[in-house]
């Protein structure tokens, strides 16, 4: 046993959902210190549109991972990796999942980034820990894939799989007796009752479970839409403005040099107008409606044609004139009558999911 | 000190604010500017996680202003501290 002069630490890899909050509990259940860490991507879930949109103002706008170090006592980082993201997002050593969803190289890249942390006590952390459970996703969580993490991310044996660890070779941490390998679980497949049955001996009744996971890469509308931006760009680039724009309005493309992204309720109006110095952009005048960001460059024809697309979204879809202004990126405005658009006459591909 | 983060959504406050939190070396008093009402949930959690001191939150018009008292990490380190 390789004996520690000091209280063995962790630093825990907190989703928001209740496997990394499960599998932190365990390890400081058994007397190490553990600290949390929620990586922000760009792609996550929490805050962006739950924060822009009115419709959920009633919802309690709470960072899933923050609350969850809450619930079990840890003190925890979120550390901004948005920009060294991309290139996972881009060019994935081991490829995309069912979407974009890079999960494997996500995974290495995190446990990578956090075996660099510093705890609060201004000391490096022994051990690494994640809620993974063996065969529990189909791309990132399998037998075969759990080596590959280890030895990908440089964490080598210093990562412990509290929830699935009597289905691997012993970790560092077992073998030094910082923690007890009995005291661990072995969880496999894709059930969540073990988990839930654990939760329950913990003391913990409730977890964040966000629809579709904690990650946009995994969401078959914002993919698409990603994917969208990339064919019209002509390559993979993106910034975090673009990223975020992308959970926000309707996203229409007539053609494939122009794109609209219209405000569904007041609260995406008012964030998209925090676009307008970069975007030419339109507006109803006749009757209320919403914001639209145009991105692109358009002819007489189509700035009539987008106008009669954001007409349809106003309060005068059923008129037979509304009046549109638009207003280019260097400020100058123009009006223009058009009759709203009719449903039929907008193709379905035109739509990149809203 | 002042922390700007209008416009930013969260949990880029927190990200701004856990930076400078990490440098002060005495007690210092933050107050963070925000548009994205989720600062009022995140910055005091944030504050109770990590032993820093949540003071107020106000709504000032369409901005919200959370005042908190970041604690120097060595104070944090002696705090967690085992028993």
């Amino acid at each position: 046993m390789r004996a520690l002069s000091r209280q063995p630490s962790a630093i825990a890899l907190i989703s928001g959902g209740l496997d990394s909050m499960l599998a932190a509990k365990v390890v400081q259940s058994q007397g190490v210190y553990v600290e949390g860490v929620n990586f922000f991507t760009g792609f996550c879930v929490e805050g962006h549109t739950q924060a822009v949109r009115r419709s959920k103002k009633q919802k309690v706008k709470r960072h899933s991972a923050l609350w969850c170090a809450e619930q079990i006592g840890i003190p925890m980082q979120i550390v901004d990796i948005s920009e060294e993201y991309k290139d996972i997002v881009i060019q994935p050593q081991y490829g995309y999942g069912r979407l974009l969803n890079p999960c494997l190289d996500c995974k290495i890249f995190m446990v990578n980034r956090a075996l660099d942390l510093k705890s609060n006590r201004g000391e490096p952390f022994d051990f690494v820990i994640t809620g993974e459970v063996v065969g529990q996703r189909p791309k990132s969580q399998r037998k075969e894939t759990m080596g590959i993490i280890a030895k990908d991310s440089g964490a080598h044996d210093r990562l412990l799989r509290p929830l699935c660890a009597k289905n691997l070779p012993p970790s560092l941490p077992e073998r030094e007796g910082w923690v007890d390998r009995e005291k661990l679980h072995g969880f496999s497949g894709r059930s969540r009752k073990p988990q839930f049955a654990l939760a329950k001996e913990l003391g913990i009744t409730e977890w964040s479970q966000p629809a579709g996971g904690c990650c946009f890469l995994t969401d078959e509308s914002y993919t698409k839409k990603l994917q969208d931006l990339w064919n019209a760009r002509g390559s993979k680039e993106y910034d975090l403005e673009d990223v975020i724009l992308l959970k926000i309005g309707r996203h229409i493309r007539p053609a494939p040099h122009f794109k609209l992204i219209i405000g569904r309720e007041e609260g995406e109006n008012q964030y998209l107008r925090g676009f307008r110095h970069k975007f030419a952009h339109m507006s109803t005048v006749s009757h209320v409606g919403p914001l639209c960001l145009i991105d692109g460059e358009l002819s007489a024809e189509e700035r009539v044609l987008a106008s009669r697309i954001l007409a349809r979204y106003s309060r005068g879809r059923a008129e037979p004139e509304v009046t549109v202004c638009i207003t280019d990126q260097s400020g100058v405005s123009e009006e223009v009558v058009v009759e709203p658009i009719q449903p039929h006459m907008v193709p379905d591909e035109w739509s990149l999911a809203s | 000190m002042l922390i700007d983060t209008k416009g930013l959504l969260c949990p880029l406050p927190v990200i701004r604010l856990q930076e400078f939190a990490r440098q002060v070396e005495t007690e210092t008093e933050v107050i963070v500017i925000a548009t994205d009402p989720g600062v009022l949930e995140d910055i005091p959690t944030w504050c109770r996680v990590n032993g820093h001191e949540h003071i107020k939150s106000e709504q000032l018009n369409h901005e919200f202003h959370v005042t908190i008292k970041a604690l120097p990490q060595v104070e944090l380190a002696r705090d967690q501290e085992p028993n």
